[in-house]
């Protein structure tokens, strides 16, 4: 029995600390992230999502190059991204692929420039990999007041105006109707989604965010009819695929190649709870034909 | 509801009327699309707001709904049960016509009718009880409750418009507009949408205003018609609007209204020919009712 549960959990999993900091930052992120993407796939800006994580990489490998914690880079980038799209006109349906697109190629062109300055002017030759796919295991324990403090801001967005965001993310029309300022709504909506894409970049890596964003909460569509309960099962969708991700890269220690990527096993869990998903909904559409 | 602009006041009703508009004119990108529009509404009756498109149906619905405010002209709206000012405060109930949902949205029918109770609040929502029967009631009153617990986005067009219905009834609006509640809907929706409505008008003694481009769905429940051409209205019960003379005054054209097994066709007549012309081959062309 011993034998099985260390071979599932191995040996000092619990007690340390990189792994306890791992659990702590990847749980709280996992949770707000996935709650910000039920209504980024609601709102059908999935791709917007993508494009701010994809900037961010280039805040990351700024913050990089002078020094500073990539979080900030992240952070910054993606909150200016969010500007510029909101400018470039996301709040049109027309306009959304158009500033999405831009923000994104532009995102891609200043992390290349920057992960190069990076890679020969310093000796972190580790950045690219940080920056892109992230190090969960690698996050400094000083960077947890500030991964708390902006994932309470991002949930406190969402709390704030769940029922406003939710009526505006079904229609437009039927929230300007009763009065509510349809525009500010989905500013404020879009600072949470850079601020989610920014910590979701922190601790599984720019490229990988939207995964975490777009995923857990693409499968809670699937399983749930509600909208709160669709915001529950996303959170713990993200939580599980996290913990479980965070076990399996500390007992890939013990594999070869000692040490596969947290982010590897993250998403890879993630893709399986999407696919699961869709092989029970088919389950059911077939049941219910038959 | 107070729409705060130069040149227009609006002001809340008193109990006789549910909507007042007098003068109303509208410029937009150098276009007149409202011509000193301008009618009241009295609570318990249904009007239908007829035009073709184009004829300002959805510039006079933001207006009401003071989503749009006028270049010149008065708008009296009823004062919602949370007083006048503030979001979400209005006793207008409104149903948009474009309603585009995906289906996988994880949106129930009962979801969006209780988000109509207090969709622009802050916070998130507190169930309770009576929350719950109030949905209930609302559903019920708009024969919803077979598929009140599917998702919105897998409805049928008249399912989701007695969702969307029974969404803006359940603030208790003095008012409900509808915007092209017909478009998309079969006859047999369509006519049910409609006897619906007017029940409700009778029931819960509310002014409902439709606004449709065929008016012949709505002939024999419609107390009032206001008539929409070029921006300009004419307004009454459907005896007195819907006539060649006061018509063709409107279009500012020669039309001709036929009444054919109860059913009103408006052609536009020529000036040189007394034939009707068939008015999709016509300069001046007028819909076909």
């Amino acid at each position: 029995m011993q034998a099985v549960w260390h071979a599932i959990v191995e040996p000092g999993f619990f007690a340390s600390s990189q792994v306890q900091l791992a659990a702590t930052i990847g749980g709280v992120v996992a949770i707000v992230t996935a709650g910000v993407g039920v209504f980024t796939v609601m709102r059908g800006q999935s791709f917007a999502g993508e494009a701010l994580g994809d900037i961010g990489a280039a805040g990351g490998s700024s913050a990089y190059l002078v020094g500073a914690a990539p979080l900030w880079g992240f952070v910054a980038s993606s909150i200016v991204a969010a500007g510029a799209m909101e400018l470039v006109g996301i709040q049109r349906t027309r306009g959304r692929d158009l500033a999405t697109g831009i923000v994104l190629g532009v995102g891609f062109g200043l992390t290349a420039l920057f992960l190069y300055l990076t890679t020969t002017a310093s000796s972190a030759t580790g950045a690219p990999i940080v920056i892109l796919f992230g190090s969960l295991f690698g996050i400094s324990s000083s960077s947890l007041p500030l991964v708390l403090a902006l994932s309470a801001v991002t949930a406190g967005i969402l709390i704030v105006l769940y029922r406003p965001l939710m009526l505006v993310s079904v229609s437009p029309e039927l929230a300007a109707a009763r009065g509510i300022p349809v525009r500010p709504v989905g500013v404020a909506y879009l600072i949470a989604l850079a601020l989610a894409v920014a910590l979701a970049a922190d601790t599984i890596g720019a490229i990988l965010s939207t995964a975490l964003l777009v995923g857990p909460a693409a499968t809670a569509l699937r399983v749930t009819t509600r909208p709160h309960r669709a915001l529950l099962v996303a959170a713990g969708i993200a939580l599980a695929c996290t913990w479980l991700g965070i076990l399996l890269a500390y007992d890939s220690y013990y594999w070869p190649h000692h040490g596969w990527p947290v982010s590897f096993f993250i998403v890879t869990l993630v893709l399986a709870c999407y696919l699961a998903s869709g092989l029970k909904g088919r389950g059911r559409r077939r049941a219910r034909a038959a | 509801m107070t729409l705060q602009s130069a040149g227009s006041e609006a002001t809340t009703s008193s109990n006789a009327t549910a909507l007042e508009l007098s003068g109303v004119t509208v410029d937009l990108g150098g276009r007149r699309i409202l011509d000193e529009v301008g009618f009241t509404l009295a609570p318990g009756e249904l009007t239908g707001l007829i035009g073709s498109n184009g004829a300002g149906k959805t510039t006079l619905l933001r207006v009401i709904l003071g989503l749009l405010t006028p270049t010149r002209g008065t708008v009296t709206v009823p004062e919602g049960p949370g007083g006048t000012g503030g979001t979400g405060g209005t006793g207008v109930g409104y149903v948009p016509q474009k309603f585009m949902l995906d289906p996988d949205m994880p949106l129930r029918g009962r979801d969006l009718v209780a988000l109509g109770i207090d969709g622009h609040r802050l916070g998130l929502p507190r169930p309770s009880r009576a929350r719950r029967e109030l949905v209930q009631e609302m559903l019920a009153a708009v024969d919803a409750v077979p598929f009140a617990d599917a998702r919105v986005g897998r409805l049928s067009g008249g399912e989701q418009q007695r969702i969307l219905i029974a969404h803006a009834l359940i603030s208790r609006p003095k008012l409900l507009l509808l915007d092209e509640p017909l478009a998309n809907l079969d006859l047999r929706s369509a006519r049910e949408v409609v006897s619906l409505l007017a029940r409700i008008a009778s029931e819960q003694q509310i002014a409902v205003l439709i606004s449709a481009h065929e008016m012949n769905a709505l002939l024999p429940v419609m107390d009032r018609v206001v008539y929409l051409a070029d921006g300009r209205a004419a307004c009454g019960t459907t005896d007195e609007v819907v006539r060649s003379d006061v018509l063709s005054r409107l279009y500012r054209h020669r039309v001709e209204v036929l009444r054919v097994n109860g059913r009103v066709i408006v052609v536009a007549g020529d000036s040189d020919d007394a034939e009707p012309t068939h008015p999709h081959h016509h300069d001046h062309q007028i819909d076909l009712f």
